[in-house]
């Protein structure tokens, strides 16, 4: 294992994409410490203040400085960003976990047992890949309402495809070696046999699937937070401030480019490190 | 190839029927449509007759049934919001999402295939890197974002082209660029990954030896089957281009389809709503149904599966 992490820092994108997630997660964590200001003080009078301007809350108080701006009602960009870093990350992934658990299970039981289980799988995979699930999401989120669990449960629906189709194709394959057969000769029941000797080998791939799919719940909860329907205007997230600054693109531009800056960096450390994962567990594929 | 195509026929209809359930009990989820149309002043007698005018007060699948029936006649309801016909609607503001998704889509295949082969043509050079920051920077940014810096640069900063709305060319740009770029960026590394992966192979080393010029082997014969990959991805990005035009249309405020079902679900329409995703799922599971019966035909192989 250790082996494995030490080929991992050699890897040129899995060292960038791990840089980049330690930094995020680091803000993240310390984002109560790390902020300038409270993100939820709303100040009217210091509204739509450009970047590295400052304000006076108080008469007389010490003027804040506000380094990337201020939004339409007076709250901090950069705290709100530093704090943003946290609802990404959270709904990003819970999400990936959720997707990978249920996508996996589905994948690994159709792969194994075969018959109807795995027709009605595929009938499954059919439908969500026949047509935009966006379409769906929105649909869905705007119908029975928005939120943060409702979002990250939508986000996991929308990538189980990419683990239930990998685990089991790689099932399918394991199952007819002579490991297995010999853990079925010893006694293992079907249990142990899935768990205990077939789930942990397909691992790998799936690990890969996980970043690339984390990427795209951080990147498709922007985008349905942008359009209103996703979490709640009040959470401070990348895809809200984005919404936040629709209307006040002409007159204040960094409300909503620097969450897409924020949403940029994460989402490049999330893929380099999947790119890098890529290259070390599939050899072929490296170059 | 018989049973091959009832097969597929059969898993079309399938999903359709599913897509067409599942909108239905969203729909039917998301609260009493006669709170919407009533007048405030309705008492709970006029909204039982308003009820039993619409069918509301049947069973589900009942009322499911109908909406099918109905729907097979080409009547998806009448918008509760606008009073007027959801087919009319949606027949309104398709031929502009079409125009801007088949825009982006012509520019995103084209383009990127011609910037995929200059990529291994001038290997390593100015132009491969640029593209390469640029693909993997539409890759990590969503596309809407892409959209609104495009609109800051061009429409406010330098004031070339307009910000929103649609009307001639000029407002067709901004928008058909912010969706093909993700696209582009794709299209442009698998080209070069697979013109690249070609250039290995022994006829390409045949090619080389009979005198060709390099520029004759990377473009008559290597370029040719970088194709194959293209057409194939090409299919998988189109499910990718509509989700995200409902997104581009609504920043660019482009009067598509995916702008009129983004309003009905925050004006909470969902009739209207009901019917794009119904109207949308059709035209996918038919497209990918004419695909696949087109792969069967064009190579036996697939048909034996």
């Amino acid at each position: 294992m250790s082996a494995f992490w030490a080929r991992l820092i050699r890897c040129p994108p899995a060292r960038r994409g791990s840089l980049i997630l330690v930094i995020v997660t680091f803000i993240a964590l310390a984002a109560p410490v790390l902020v300038p200001t409270d993100p939820w003080k709303v100040e009217p009078e210091a509204r739509l203040l450009p970047p590295m301007s400052r304000s006076i809350a108080v008469t007389g108080a010490h003027p804040t400085l506000h380094v990337l701006g201020t939004d339409s009602v007076g709250r901090d960009v950069l705290s709100r960003l530093m704090y943003g870093s946290r609802v990404s990350l959270t709904v990003g992934f819970t999400a990936m976990v959720l997707s990978a658990l249920f996508g996996s299970l589905l994948g690994l039981v159709s792969g194994y047992f075969g018959g109807i289980v795995e027709a009605l799988t595929g009938w499954l995979i059919d439908v969500q890949l026949s047509f935009p699930f966006l379409l769906l999401a929105i649909f869905l989120l705007g119908a029975l309402g928005g939120g943060t669990a409702a979002v990250i449960l939508i986000l996991a629906l929308a990538t189980w495809v990419n683990y239930a189709r990998i685990v089991r194709a790689q099932t399918l394959s394991i199952k007819n070696q002579g490991y297995v057969e010999a853990a079925h000769a010893t006694g293992a029941g079907v249990g142990r046999v899935l768990f205990v000797h077939i789930l942990p080998n397909t691992l790998a791939p799936v690990c890969v699937v996980a970043s690339f799919s984390m990427a795209q719940a951080i990147l498709t909860e922007a985008g349905l937070s942008f359009l209103g329907v996703g979490l709640d205007p009040s959470t401070p997230s990348w895809g809200t401030m984005l919404n936040d600054g629709r209307d006040y693109l002409l007159t204040a531009w960094w409300i909503s480019t620097m969450p897409g800056i924020a949403i940029g960096f994460t989402v490049l450390g999330v893929m380099s490190l999947g790119e890098g994962l890529r290259e070390l567990l599939d050899p072929r594929g490296a170059s | 190839m018989l049973s091959f195509t009832l097969g597929k026929l059969l898993r079309a209809l399938s999903v359709l029927l599913g897509v067409s359930f599942l909108t239905f009990m969203v729909g039917h989820a998301s609260g009493d449509p006669v709170r919407l149309i009533a007048r405030g002043d309705a008492t709970e007698q006029q909204k039982a007759e308003l009820r039993h005018s619409l069918g509301l007060d049947r069973p589900v699948l009942e009322q499911y049934r109908v909406y099918v029936t109905h729907a097979l006649h080409g009547d998806l309801g009448v918008s509760y919001r606008q009073h007027v016909e959801v087919t009319d609607l949606i027949a309104l503001r398709l031929p502009s999402s079409l125009e801007l998704a088949g825009a982006a889509f012509v520019m995103a295949i084209l383009l990127g295939f011609a910037l995929g082969v200059a990529c291994v043509v001038y290997r390593n050079g100015i132009l491969d890197q640029a593209l390469a920051g640029l693909s993997v920077l539409a890759q990590v940014v969503p596309g809407f974002w892409l959209g609104l810096v495009l609109v800051l640069l061009f429409a406010v900063h330098w004031r070339i082209l307009p910000v929103s709305g649609s009307g001639d060319l000029a407002h067709l740009v901004l928008p058909a660029v912010t969706l093909a770029l993700p696209i582009l960026g794709r299209m442009t590394r698998l080209v070069r990954a697979g013109m690249l992966e070609v250039l290995q192979s022994d006829y390409i080393r045949a090619a080389r030896a009979k005198g060709l010029t390099e520029r004759q082997v990377l473009l008559g014969h290597a370029a040719r089957n970088a194709l194959l990959p293209v057409i194939t991805q090409a299919g998988l990005e189109l499910g990718d281009l509509v989700g995200s035009a409902f997104i581009i249309e609504t920043v660019f405020a482009w009067p598509g389809l995916g702008r009129m079902t983004v309003n009905a679900v925050l004006q909470r329409d969902f009739l209207v709503v009901q019917g794009a995703v119904l109207v949308i799922a059709a035209a996918f599971v038919l497209i990918n149904l004419a695909v696949d019966l087109l792969y069967a035909v064009v190579d036996p192989r697939v048909r034996s599966q």
